[in-house]
């Protein structure tokens, strides 16, 4: 296998690793707590490197993975005192013990392989050279994290996908039914500590964050089924990882970085061109309800004082807009697009509703 | 007969600040009991006591004689329509089916099975057109209705209902006191929060009255007095008339309800 071929690859499980618990993160409101801990993590390796003194024990991820569920219940702790809120204390929390390891790394590892750059963008250029052989198995180690780590998310979601949905939905409900809450809530906690591990060690910490947030977000707003906006992120977030890798290579920039902006691309894109929910979509629906308002607010005058003595004068194109106080240009429009409906027929400057012009307005003085 | 619950001497606490004050209550079998008092009151906090969503400082829950945990499968609980996110990707179908979780258990996934059950469901409380919906699109009422129909696919024996008629229309409140009829007709015990204190004598026949500690709880005619009201919301509450008669009756005392200042 290529090396092209293989940084793809640790992209692309890396990125579906994410993008999975991220789902849950973003509905559940928890989006910078993937933030928090995919910095925190940090801590854990760096103190389990200071107890093994080896940069490949296990036990630097076990360390890494405590420090992510510690960080969740810091911040839990401090937000049940009512004192500060949730976002001040992941705030508080994140940074304090990120420097801790930042301090602990520069004042006694300065000579081992853990240095802050490689943290917050990763190295996945680098990430082939460094492999696993294992009989007749040849990888690259972050390949065989990331996959591993998608394969227990993925096996996580499969068996836990309704405790998760109905936690995430309601949790009183789940608390009632006998689906500890809590139980999920740790749980999650611990798979988005795992995935930060496995996959910041390849990526880095700030596209752990772009992965996890911006391809659920984005999916979000492409679909209203849950099982779609999982199968939708994973895509979204594979998509932006190739994509990222390639503009990468063209313009011979940052890998992490282009990946983490393609992210950023897709969420816009979804924002904007959404079907239901984009600002497009959005802004066409506006503008169409304003038009189609308009007319009927039309029709209801013409309603109301067809057959009167003052009819001709209410009635006329003229006066339209002096009666309704409307700009010329937008009674104009109103009246061409009446007229094209086949609600108004024109007879000379005096407007006259059609059968269908007549029902409408009924309809309309009746909401 | 035994009771379908019974609470004795529970107090809630936060902090030293109690919100609900060594209370005891009985509702028996096959009734309709309302839960009524001022706000903060702790209406909400006496349903989430029992069903130990809210730790108690003392006191215990019975369910026919067991505690809650023994007793799960025959409890249902209806919370405030606004405690959930209703933009939630989901359809309104899914969301019924979640009350059958319980009684699936961890790690089993809802079947074809369920998916009849909350059909029908959907069918009784006359929201069987909207299955496939996305739930964002429902209105207050219609919200109130998938939430109930998710309770009665619980299939329990008593159901906990936090203000089901909060900001209903009047076609969703008819819908739902039907349908309390129609459990209490199948021997369910119902018990709900309620705001409103001039259905109370139609609708329910038991009631309850508090304000931290319980003022009185039994059947209506008994206990939904003028008297019990005002020990219950103190001097914000308006009564009409009632020098006529100071033995105001449960009917009576509909009529001279004017309302309560909340």
């Amino acid at each position: 296998m290529s090396s092209t071929m293989e940084v793809q690859l640790i992209a692309i499980v890396v990125a579906a690793a994410c993008a999975l618990p991220g789902v849950f993160l973003v509905l559940r409101r928890m989006a910078m707590m993937s933030d928090a801990i995919s910095h925190t993590v940090l801590l854990g390796i760096v103190l389990g490197y200071f107890v093994t003194r080896d940069l490949a024990s296990p036990l630097l991820f076990v360390g890494a993975v405590a420090t992510g569920v510690l960080t969740v219940s810091l911040v839990e702790m401090l937000t049940r005192t009512n004192l500060i809120k949730e976002d001040a204390a992941i705030g508080l929390v994140f940074p304090v013990l990120f420097s801790i390891a930042v301090i602990l790394i520069s004042r006694y590892a300065g000579n081992v392989h853990l240095d802050t750059d490689a943290v917050l963008l990763g190295e996945l250029a680098f990430a082939p050279f460094d492999r696993i052989t294992w009989g007749w198995l040849d990888l690259p180690r972050a390949l065989l994290i990331g996959s591993i780590t998608l394969v227990l998310n993925l096996l996580l979601i499969v068996l836990l996908y309704k405790e998760l949905k109905l936690a995430t939905f309601d949790v009183g409900l789940a608390a009632t039914l006998g689906f500890s809450p809590v139980l999920v809530h740790y749980g999650l906690m611990t798979v988005v500590s795992i995935t930060a591990v496995g996959a910041f060690d390849a990526v880095g910490s700030i596209l752990v964050v772009a992965l996890m947030v911006a391809p659920p977000a984005a999916a979000y707003l492409l679909t209203d089924r849950l099982s779609r906006m999982l199968g939708l992120s994973v895509v979204i977030a594979v998509l932006s990882a190739v994509l990222g890798y390639w503009f990468a290579r063209w313009f011979n920039v940052a890998i992490a970085g282009s990946m983490a902006m393609m992210t950023g691309v897709a969420f816009l894109l979804a924002f904007l061109f959404a079907p239901a929910r984009g600002i497009v979509a959005l802004g066409v629906r506006r503008s169409r309800q304003r038009w189609e308002f308009a007319q009927q607010m039309l029709t209801l005058h013409l309603l109301n004082h067809e057959g009167t003595a003052e009819a001709d004068d209410e009635c006329s194109r003229n006066h339209l807009s002096h009666h309704l106080r409307w700009q010329p240009r937008f009674a104009a429009t109103v009246i061409r697009l009446a007229e094209q409906g086949g609600l108004i027929q024109c007879d000379g400057m005096r407007l006259m509703l059609t059968d269908q012009g007549r029902r409408l307005a009924q309809e309309a003085s009746l909401r | 007969m035994q009771p379908a619950l019974a609470i004795t001497d529970l107090t809630v606490a936060y902090h030293d600040k109690p919100v609900l004050w060594d209370v005891d209550l009985e509702v028996p079998a096959s009734t309709l009991m309302a839960i009524v008092g001022p706000n903060g009151a702790g209406k909400t906090t006496l349903i989430k006591a029992a069903l130990g969503l809210v730790r108690p400082a003392a006191g215990q829950t019975l369910f026919y004689g067991r505690p809650y945990r023994e007793q799960r499968r025959l409890v249902g609980y209806v919370p405030q329509r606004g405690s959930v996110d209703w933009d939630f990707p989901t359809s309104v179908l899914d969301v019924v089916m979640m009350g059958r979780y319980g009684s699936l258990g961890w790690f089993r996934r809802p079947g074809k099975a369920e998916r009849q059950h909350a059909l029908a469901a959907l069918e009784k409380v006359r929201m069987a057109d909207f299955a496939t919906r996305q739930i964002s699109q429902l209105s207050g009422g219609q919200q109130q209705r998938v939430f109930l129909a998710r309770a009665l696919v619980q299939d329990a024996q008593i159901y906990f209902m936090d203000e089901p008629f909060q900001g209903v229309d009047a076609v969703t409140e008819r819908a739902i006191i039907d349908l309390l009829r129609d459990l209490r007709a199948n021997g369910k015990t119902v018990i709900v929060v309620h705001h409103d204190l001039q259905t109370v004598p139609e609708y329910f026949d038991q009631v309850c009255l508090i304000n931290v500690r319980r003022i009185a709880s039994g059947p209506v005619a008994e206990v939904f007095t003028e008297a019990n009201l005002r020990a219950t919301y103190g001097g914000r509450i308006a009564f009409l008339g009632h020098a006529e008669d100071d033995e105001a009756t449960p009917s009576r005392t509909e009529g001279m309800l004017k309302g309560v200042a909340d």
